[in-house]
């Protein structure tokens, strides 16, 4: 009898399920349809997901385990901990506020000599060197000078550079001490720890990240709004001429779309440059003086500017799709029943694309809070972005944990804007195409 | 046929095996630079050992260093670097210790720990050239003939743009020397608070004025399309605009800053055999004169200045466009490694600060 089950069990019920019996649903061969059910559906369910296995495999493997180690490098700070073992072991046996006694300068010169042999003197002096500048050259000349200095270990130390006393230092080297640290990302908001261990904030002249953090925000609002404006009418008239048309039209939109990025971008500072074509051609015309240029390059103009050209398509895009299917009887239909041309736009026709709005508003917001090469190419020097603060510090400063730390505070911020976004317009909302 | 495609793609991949064992990836700052590297470096080697040389270039190629080597996908073989830059990534541990004992004695038998300028080797680097920052101007669009280091700094005097590099290192020099401090005195100057406010306060005045480059071949092509007036550059780069493209361009040596570019090793090249044959070749006496007939930096051997002849158009002698000749040298300045290894982290973040504001 089993022999003859026919594979799918719904074609079994129908073909030689007897009725109810027993006061349970059976198949054919006495299993309860319950669990038939769900053995099939979980048989789907297996194939199913094992069919998107490959694409989560890769996804895990090459998109969230990186993110997440390069994350970690944010509170991870492992070289004060592993290479300087006696002193690790005398900040945990002396609380804060201790003052540096022979002991702490014995446990220091013996690390510094363990420095010297394992060549680790630079690791460590840079990560203190990230709180307090100017100390990595301490640890390199003192790793040099160690293994020469007699006790009393604390006066000699003195000698070579009176540095070593600073409380300051002694702070920091404390809170290095710890495997962990939350201190990148006080970094981060522009906030440091004072010789006592207070959050303080920097120094005027050094505060830049929540400066930046702000202007992130503006500037991409702003284009935005910009690629907002601009796209509206583009897309509806993509999506009312007829067929023939608007094919051409939507080759215009897409062109600049498939045209690299860095060519986009340079063309944009042949435009605008102080003797860019614009300019030349303004003083030509007269409408400005040779000597009074208009500076739009290099600056946030240019950022606004090229960003605004660059993301123009994700705008038009979603807008375009969902202008095609609207309707075009219900304005009509609004007109015959007297209303104006501009109430019929406000009250039936523009609620009806907020969908695409919202995608299109989503994509070009998001894409624009992390774009970085246009803003490094043409953004001079008040139109950088934070992108470009993580790329020095991942490329020119080379302090990978602060560029984890600005990169985290940045995607949470974008969650947590991302959430507002989801409870005002509502993810369900979207639509794409 | 099978067997045929399957023996042919066999053959292909041992070609390309023995291929890979042969070759050597360097890495370089690209334009004229990179090409006279390649006619007096890559060339000659490739002819002398059949090792094929690839040749890579960035902005700054100190950059990839970290990134690959924490990655554990090390592609370059070969790098030219900064002086500040070698012994900051040698001390983080990201470049293969260097024997000097392994390098060519020059001609005459003197070793080369004794052959090289001070300071040009060192653990885990060996210099090539004495390359300086300079600045630079168009002589058809600036107005009058600059003469000192302070006179890129006053606009009023000679108005318009200046181009100069996004960066706090020689940048903050140039601002002290131009307000008055002697050479000697520039880094006992910067290595205090107030000196970095008054270093900050002298870019103030021409903040408006600056354009920001950051590739070495940009400040000649700023200069040539009128962008900018005057500009910080490499003294190279403007040679040869100059000599071999005609441009208007003058180098003015005052208050110009020395620096070394040195030959380092990622940790774990994938041809570091390779790697140290090229960097013993291309530093050996005849190399480092050659090199300064494709471009005006000095090089790094004291035998090789006696060899150093004409530049390759056969005219121009090189001798008077080299950053150390004696009439340049009359207030130079030489970058301080060790103060920009302790406050690089420092000063970029309050440039960086201040170039927000």
């Amino acid at each position: 009898m089993s022999e003859n089950v026919p594979a799918d069990p719904h074609v079994a019920i129908v073909t030689t399920a007897g009725g109810v019996e027993d006061g349970a649903l059976t198949i054919s061969d006495g299993t309860p349809l319950k669990r038939a059910l769900a053995r099939a559906q979980s048989h789907a369910r297996r194939k199913a997901f094992l069919l998107v296995l490959p694409l989560l495999a890769f996804i895990i493997l090459t998109f969230v385990v990186p993110i997440f180690q390069m994350l970690y490098r944010s509170v991870d700070s492992p070289n004060f901990h592993d290479n300087m073992p006696n002193m690790v072991a005398w900040f945990a046996q002396n609380p804060s506020g201790t003052e540096p006694d022979e002991t702490a300068f014995t446990a220091l010169v013996e690390d510094l000599k363990l420095l010297k042999k394992n060549r680790k003197a630079g690791l460590v002096g840079t990560r203190i060197n990230y709180e307090l500048p100017g100390s990595r050259s301490l640890f390199t000349k003192g790793a040099r000078k160690a293994a020469k200095l007699e006790p009393p270990y604390k006066e000699a130390l003195l000698k070579i550079d009176p540095k070593w006393s600073d409380p300051k230092l002694w702070q920091v080297m404390r809170s290095a001490a710890s495997p962990y640290t939350f201190n990148f990302y006080l970094a981060a908001v522009d906030r440091t720890r004072d010789a006592d261990g207070k959050i303080v904030r920097v120094n005027e002249n050094r505060r830049i990240y929540l400066k930046l953090f702000g202007r992130t925000l503006v500037l991409s609002l702003l284009i935005t709004f910009m690629t907002f404006i601009l796209a509206y009418p583009i897309a509806h008239l993509l999506a009312t001429l007829p067929l023939r048309k608007s094919n051409l039209l939507m080759i215009l939109v897409l062109l600049p779309f498939w045209t690299s990025l860095l060519v986009r971008t340079t063309s944009w500072m042949v435009l605008l440059q102080s003797q860019g074509v614009l300019n030349d051609a303004m003083v030509a015309l007269g409408i400005v003086s040779d000597d009074h240029r208009i500076q739009m390059m290099y600056n946030k103009i240019g950022t606004v500017v090229a960003m605004t050209h660059i993301l123009l398509p994700f705008m038009v895009l979603p807008l375009y799709s969902v202008m095609r299917t609207i309707n075009p009887s219900y304005v009509r239909a609004a007109r015959n029943l007297g209303a104006t041309s501009w109430t019929a736009f406000r009250r039936i026709y523009f609620p009806q694309t907020v969908p695409g709005i919202a995608a299109g508003a989503l994509l070009v917001f998001i894409l624009a809070v992390g774009y970085y090469i246009t803003p490094a190419l043409v953004g001079g020097a008040d139109g950088q972005l934070i992108s470009n603060l993580i790329a020095f510090h991942m490329t020119g400063s080379l302090n990978w944990s602060m560029a984890a730390a600005l990169a985290a505070l940045l995607l949470g911020g974008i969650l947590v804007l991302y959430w507002l976004y989801d409870k005002l317009v509502g993810i369900d909302n979207l639509k794409l195409g | 046929m099978k067997k045929i495609l399957i023996l042919t793609t066999a053959l292909a991949g041992f070609a390309y095996a023995a291929n890979a064992e042969e070759v050597v990836t360097v890495m370089s700052w690209g334009g004229a630079y990179t090409k006279s590297q390649v006619e007096a470096y890559h060339k000659p080697f490739t002819a002398a050992t059949g090792i094929k040389v690839i040749s890579v270039d960035a902005d700054n190629p100190a950059t990839p260093i970290k990134a690959q080597v924490e990655a554990g996908n090390v592609t370059i073989d070969v790098a030219d670097v900064e002086f500040s830059d070698a012994v900051r990534l040698c001390d983080e541990g990201l470049l293969e210790p260097i024997d000097a004992s392994m390098l060519p004695p020059a001609p005459d038998g003197t070793p080369a720990i004794k052959d090289f300028i001070d300071g040009a080797i060192q653990d885990c680097a060996v210099a090539n050239i004495v390359w300086s920052t300079v600045v630079a101007y168009n002589s058809d669009n600036v107005k009058g003939t600059p003469t000192s280091i302070a006179d890129f700094f006053d606009t009023k005097k000679f108005p318009g743009k200046r181009g100069l590099r996004k960066s706090a290192k020689a940048t903050l020099e140039m601002a002290l020397e131009a307000d008055g401090v002697p050479a000697s005195e520039v880094y006992s100057v910067l290595n205090t608070p107030e000196g970095v406010d008054r270093a900050f306060a002298k870019l103030d005045t021409i903040k408006d004025d600056i354009v920001w480059w950051e590739a070495g071949a940009q400040p000649p092509q700023l200069l040539a399309d009128g962008e900018v007036v005057m500009s910080t550059a490499y003294n190279g780069r403007i040679f040869n605009a100059a000599i071999s493209e005609g441009q208007p361009l003058v180098v003015l040596w005052d208050g110009q800053i020395l620096d070394f570019d040195l030959f380092v090793i990622p940790k774990g090249a994938p041809n570091k055999d390779n790697a140290m044959k090229f960097i013993s070749f291309a530093t050996d006496t005849q190399r480092l004169a050659d090199q300064a007939s494709w471009i005006s930096y000095g090089p790094a051997r004291k035998s090789s200045s006696a060899l150093v002849g004409k530049y390759i158009d056969g005219k121009t002698d090189m001798a008077p466009h080299m950053p150390t000749a004696p009439a340049n040298m009359s207030n130079a300045l030489v970058n301080n490694f060790e103060f920009w290894v302790d406050h690089d982290a420092e000063l970029n973040e309050r440039f960086n600060a201040w170039l927000a504001s």
